[in-house]
């Protein structure tokens, strides 16, 4: 299957200190499939995913080298500039991490931050993400009160929207679902599914079953090794390193 | 079976414990009983509103005005400095810098100096400050000298909330792509405010109730103030040179004094609690 891509990593390393975390990771990352990259703990695959929108920027320590592409831009040129990049990302993390404003401002914090003010736009958007977040019916009534006193699976399909609402091209997902109750998983695992026929959506997750639900395309990362990548099917039906297999067939875990 | 010495020791410390808290509760009313008391006969409301009258200083007659005012103004100004140069010191130590940069260091190092350094050698400070400069006694200077008292108390309170924001919060602001200056005062001081309003207050507190600082910078009048650079009048300074005073009324005013002072800092603990709740609502637990 030829998959177009625009995003490239190229030959990745990063280190804490002393210690090797990616070891020459290279990887296309197909447009508007969801990539899941799986692994053992401490493999790797959240710094992987971090480092495509730079927050590792702020991890003290950290030392990246190679580059990844996006559009044939590189993110790691020292001319980059921090917010357009991560503009076009929209990170989900593991614990739902509302900010402490209302639900509404929750929503329209990104817009307004890269400039629109019109009040009658920003609620318009409020109510487009949130619906198609399904989260309109629940909130309508208590928009501007604070987001925090709604539930952790309300506050990640929350998280979700206020993502969605800054346009980006790209989402990320740092094991999106771990936190959540099995409903609101699975109404976030139908979200992502919905959402790769407009953005490219590549999501860390440790548990085997949602990969086999919701990927296109399979990474598997192994102490720092970027081990096998290809069609799911392939990687997680008949996978082809030794390691791969041990890992899908829960030997290693 | 529990022995006879484990019982003892438990039922020891409780009596010990509960003591010590009968003695602390104790001392406060004590201390609030005697002021209230002894001011009963000079606090009347023309105590509120008059400044002194009838002689150098402090004047048989009249009120305090002079030294309510003062002190009001002294200390909203100095607390006014403070938070315009410990928020920004905070905010960068916490969200810009990196953790162990030597920077940071010397500069919380510096604050922990700063926050035990007497309040007299603050006063010491500014006065000699002043010689230098040719000034006199002023409102400005008070203003200054109390704001250097300020600034560790409201810094040091203010860092302990604010290094408190969770890092995944302030990744979630940067991921959507705030600037890092965004982040500070539209992420990390709302999610902070609720402490930030605390240190303000405690600073506040600190600062009206001072004597040392503002006896020789501020001076002291019997007239409200008026402009920033002539001397203004302070409750703690009027409570120390009314208590001095060869005559009875002046020396009852002191208590007035000293009721009024306790009543401000009162007001603002109560006007604390409140903001706290009404800013706080957003705040993620």
């Amino acid at each position: 299957m030829t998959l177009s891509s625009h995003i490239r990593i190229r030959d990745l390393s990063v280190s804490y200190g002393d210690q090797e975390v990616l070891k020459h990771v290279s990887l296309d990352i197909p447009d508007r499939k969801i990539t899941v990259i799986i692994g053992p703990s401490g493999c790797g695959k959240t710094t992987l995913l971090k480092a495509m929108n730079r927050l590792l920027d702020s991890v003290e320590g950290a030392r990246v080298s190679g580059t990844i592409l996006v559009d044939d831009e590189d993110l790691y040129d020292p001319k980059a500039e921090l917010t357009h990049i991560r503009k076009k990302m929209g990170l989900l993390s593991q614990k739902p991490q509302v900010l402490p404003m209302s639900i509404f401002d929750n929503i329209a914090f990104g817009p307004r931050i890269h400039g629109l003010r019109d009040k009658r736009r920003l609620s318009a958007l409020v109510e487009r993400e949130l619906r198609a977040a399904g989260l309109f019916e629940e909130v309508k009534d208590r928009l501007h009160e604070p987001a925090s006193r709604l539930s952790v699976g309300q506050q990640q399909r929350l998280c979700l929207a206020r993502g969605l609402a800054v346009e980006p091209e790209i989402i990320l997902g740092d094991e999106p679902t771990s936190a959540l109750d099995p409903l609101s998983s699975r109404i976030v695992e139908r979200r992502l599914i919905e959402l790769k026929s407009d953005y490219t959506v590549i999501v860390v997750t440790h548990i085997l079953r949602q990969a086999r639900r919701i990927a296109d395309y399979v990474a598997f990362l192994y102490l720092g090794e970027l081990v096998e990548h290809g069609d799911a099917a392939e990687v997680l039906g008949s996978p082809r390193d030794p390691r791969t297999k041990a890992y899908v067939t829960g030997e290693i875990s | 079976m529990i022995s006879r010495r484990r019982k003892f020791e438990e039922r020891f410390f409780k009596v010990l414990m509960l003591g010590s808290t009968v003695v602390v509760i104790g001392s406060l009313l004590v201390i609030l009983g005697t002021v209230v008391v002894k001011s009963l006969p000079a606090l009347r409301f023309s105590m509120l509103v008059q400044t002194p009258k009838g002689g150098y200083y402090l004047g048989k007659e009249g009120g305090i005005l002079n030294a309510i005012l003062g002190s009001l103004y002294l200390a909203g100004g100095a607390t006014l400095l403070a938070v315009v140069l410990s928020l920004p010191v905070v905010l960068y130590l916490n969200l810009y810098a990196k953790k162990a940069s030597a920077f940071a260091t010397v500069a919380r190092f510096a604050l922990d100096v700063m926050w035990g350094i007497p309040s007299i050698v603050y006063g010491a400070f500014g006065f000699v400050v002043m010689m230098s400069l040719g000034l006199r006694a002023s409102l400005l200077a008070g203003v200054i000298t109390v704001a250097l008292l300020e600034i560790p108390i409201m810094a040091r309170a203010m860092d302990e909330v604010v290094r408190l924001v969770p890092r995944p919060l302030l990744d979630a602001s940067v991921s959507l792509g705030a600037t890092r200056f965004e982040t500070a005062i539209k992420v990390a001081a709302r999610q902070a405010l609720p402490g930030i309003v605390t240190a303000v207050l405690i600073a506040f507190g600190r600062g009206i109730g001072d004597a040392a600082s503002v006896l020789f910078t501020a001076g002291f009048t019997d007239n409200v103030p008026t402009s920033l650079l002539r001397p203004a009048a302070t409750l703690p300074l009027a409570i120390f040179f009314q208590l001095g005073s060869p005559v009875l009324e002046v020396r009852e005013r002191a208590y007035a004094s000293a009721a009024i002072l306790t009543l401000i800092v009162l007001a603002i603990s109560l006007v604390s609690r409140v903001l706290v709740r009404k800013y706080g609502r957003h705040t993620i637990r």
